[in-house]
């Protein structure tokens, strides 16, 4: 099947259905009481089997978000959250709990195949032999099914090379040392109003330890999905690649349609030792709201990566089209000589969607490199904002930044914004910064038309041509998705 | 002898303001004509109104191509009916490989005709074949479609876009202006190249020295949204002589 008529293919599905992932899997829930007090913490790290050190930490993290303020600085506009309307704990019901990936609930199997998950992965999930061959071509999947962490795959051919990965709940229990080491050390407690609440009810999410000199030989996936009405979803991740090390991490997020929004605050911290290196790769879809603003996925997130090591390397890529708000910010903490931070980002608003999306880069390490590129789109009413900040402390003699912040505007209606903060405390340090705005606009398709291609081909065209800088950073599966994905989002934005 | 395209009473406005008042014109098929006119005349419109621009409303009167009603259908439909457009100011777009870009609009036109798209292999060495006959640099296949292009650049980027696309019929605004001579001579060439019993083309110009390269089998004057003449080759040659005043002191 070409290309072209995959995206035929994919584009009529989602008119047809509204939303192509707005279904609702029926698997039985075990649901905590709405509301957050000290008891549904305790409930939650109860129901996790957690040590008491773990606890504590949770209930510090609430007295700290007690004190604290919600933010209102981004440029984003949401009725008041009621945070004591929310469940904060879902489960799926455990009846015995699988032994191995054929027990799994075939309902959740064939949610996996809704997903779009890549028929790889789901050959691995349904334990077809010799799926798991090929090792370059490899892609582990922890899937987060709500807030308890269902299938892990590839867990042993990673063990073989000392990598673990598994769900967080897990390694809490497994490796405690390992977490309580590294657990808030990037976002403390109390960095921030959400971080504060994610660590004080986080659920689930992934934990990854590449251990020292080892290319993690397999890119890691996790699949993320929202599926209980009016729960939170406050997922926490957290990887650590020691000395030497590589690994790619890809998230992937779909979401059920529904009418009441969802808060989702997770926290994903990264910790990149000497030499080491981290590529984060996301491509984020949740419910945007309907075409009138109804609805959508309040998406909060912090995300924040320390090179801690010299010469080590994290790399932020992201696609985001869904949420009806984004408020999210991969950081990099570059305390190493000459490590580097990296931050690519398209960011998709169409109709009444909210995006306050950037990046921050510390430079504190001599020689730190950061690269910025910053694509954004805008259609329909939506607004999308880049924030970014660059800062260069006074011991980062010879640092560098190059910061590229571009915006595409289709249609009258919608806002460009572009909010970048530079503060330089060391004169050695070269910081640059360019950003262009350009519009998809009638002289544009029309030239494309008379070309003989379709008003979605030419749109697809240049939204491509506009964001290739950033979607060749993805693993080639993703990028390709990537680029369906775009093309959907911004069909009927035209016209 | 039946046209290739037959436009008749053809009557187009922007805004409330009308351009063409009433234009009715026949191109055989096999024939190359130009049209010239002093500025403002609605020869840009023509070309626009012809390839389905929608800032233009037309107003009254047909256009027939090959027998189809040409105003009843999509610009894309257009061009995958033959039609081809060399803008007087070609667009630029940020981003867009002009290979990528050419082999998009390729594969749309070979895919209204049913035939099979040309992956990227294929369509290189189609287009490396064209470059080469119309002695263009390969390099302007990497680049992003007119950005950063000298306006000479842009104009041959137009006349290799017609030459891959091979359409039935091409209207040609004013891709002569600002070009040297040697430039000058690979436009007339691309036209040139198409020639034979199953193309036609409009070209609209300003000066006879591409009349030279491109012989018309006729001229026709457009003034204030009227053909107000037509002639043989012979007409350019007078109009550069004499000027287009007293072609226009005659019509009045």
């Amino acid at each position: 099947m070409s290309a072209v008529n995959e995206t035929l293919d994919t584009v009529r599905s989602v008119t047809e259905s509204g939303y192509k992932w707005g279904f609702e899997t029926n698997i039985e829930m075990d649901v905590a009481p709405k509301g957050l007090t000290p008891d549904t913490i305790r409930m939650i790290s109860a129901r996790k089997e957690e040590p008491s050190w773990m606890l504590d930490w949770r209930l510090r993290a609430f007295e700290a978000w007690l004190k604290m303020e919600e933010p209102h600085w981004a440029r984003v506009d949401h009725p008041r959250i009621d945070y004591q309307d929310i469940h904060y704990y879902a489960a799926p019901k455990k009846k015995d709990g699988p032994k191995s990936l054929d027990e799994v609930d075939p309902e959740l199997l064939a949610m996996y195949e809704k997903l779009g998950i890549p028929l790889k992965e789901r050959a691995i999930l349904a334990g077809v032999e010799g799926a798991d061959e090929a090792p370059q071509r490899q892609i582990a999947v922890d899937a987060v099914f709500d807030s308890v962490s269902v299938a892990t795959t590839f867990r042993e051919s990673l063990a073989k090379v000392g990598v673990i990965f598994c769900p967080i709940s897990e390694a809490i229990r497994e490796h405690p040392d390992l977490v309580k080491q590294y657990i808030g050390s990037v976002v403390p407690v109390a960095d921030n109003y959400f971080a504060a609440l994610n660590s004080a009810v986080f659920t689930d999410g992934s934990f990854v330890f590449i251990p020292k000199g080892v290319r993690c030989p397999m890119e890691l996936s996790t699949y993320f999905r929202i599926n209980t009405k009016n729960t939170g979803q406050f997922e926490r991740t957290l990887i650590i690649a020691e000395a030497g090390s590589h690994v790619s991490y890809l998230e992937g997020c779909t979401a059920p349609q529904r009418d009441e929004n969802q808060l989702h605050a997770a926290v994903v911290e990264l910790v990149a030792m000497e030499d080491a290196s981290i590529k984060y790769s996301t491509v984020q879809n949740w419910y945007p709201g309907d075409a009138n603003g109804k609805g959508g996925i309040y998406n909060f997130v912090t995300k924040r990566g320390a090179c801690l090591g010299d010469r080590s390397k994290i790399s932020w890529t992201q696609v985001e089209t869904g949420s009806a708000i984004t408020w999210k910010y991969p950081s990099c903490v570059l305390h190493g000589v000459d490590s580097v931070g990296e931050f690519y980002s398209v960011a998709v608003t169409t109709n009444h969607q909210q995006a306050d999306t950037g990046t921050k880069m510390i430079h504190i390490g001599k020689g730190s490199r950061s690269t910025i590129i910053s694509k954004g789109i805008s259609a329909g009413q939506s607004n999308n904002t880049y924030r970014g900040l660059v800062k260069i402390m006074p011991s980062a003699s010879g640092a560098r930044n190059f910061t590229q912040c571009d915006s595409l505007l289709i249609g009258e209606n919608c806002g460009a914004h572009t909010v970048p903060y530079i503060e330089s405390r060391n004169p050695s340090a070269k910081v640059e910064h360019e950003a262009t705005t350009s519009k998809i606009d009638e002289d544009k398709l029309f030239y494309c038309r008379q070309r003989g291609m379709s008003e979605e081909d030419a749109v697809n065209l240049i939204v491509n041509g506009f964001c290739k800088e950033v979607l060749k950073e993805l693993p080639m599966e993703f990028a390709v998705e990537a680029q369906k994905l775009l093309a959907v989002s911004l069909e009927g934005s035209v016209g | 002898m039946t046209a290739m395209l037959d436009i008749s009473g053809l009557t187009a406005s922007i805004g409330d303001k009308p351009i063409l008042k009433g234009i009715d014109l026949s191109v055989p098929a096999g024939e190359i004509h130009a049209i010239m006119g002093p500025n403002g005349s609605g020869k840009s419109t023509l070309g626009y109104v012809l390839a389905g621009r929608e800032d233009y409303e037309v107003t009254g009167g047909t256009v027939t191509f090959e027998g189809q009603d040409m105003l009843a259908m999509a610009p894309e439909a257009r061009a995958a009916a033959g039609l081809f457009l060399a803008f007087q100011a070609p667009i630029e777009l940020p981003g867009v490989n002009n290979a990528n870009f050419l082999r998009t609009a390729l594969n749309a036109i070979r895919r209204a005709h049913g035939e099979d798209e040309l992956d990227a292999v294929q369509f290189l060495k189609f287009a490396r074949a064209e470059m080469k006959r119309l002695s263009m640099d390969g390099e302007m296949l990497k680049r992003n479609v007119n950005v950063g292009f000298s306006g000479g650049e842009k104009k041959r980027n137009e006349v290799l876009q017609m030459a891959l696309l091979r359409p039935r019929f091409a209207v040609l605004d004013e891709t002569d202006s600002g070009l040297d001579i040697d430039a000058l001579r690979i436009v007339a060439e691309g036209v040139n190249a198409l020639r034979g019993p199953n193309f036609s083309a409009l070209v609209v110009t300003h000066h006879q020295r591409l009349l030279d390269h491109l012989v018309p089998h006729r001229v026709h004057v457009l003034a204030q949204g009227r053909i107000i003449r037509s002639g043989g080759p012979e007409l350019a040659k007078e109009l550069e002589k004499n000027g287009y005043s007293a072609v226009l002191a005659e019509a009045a």
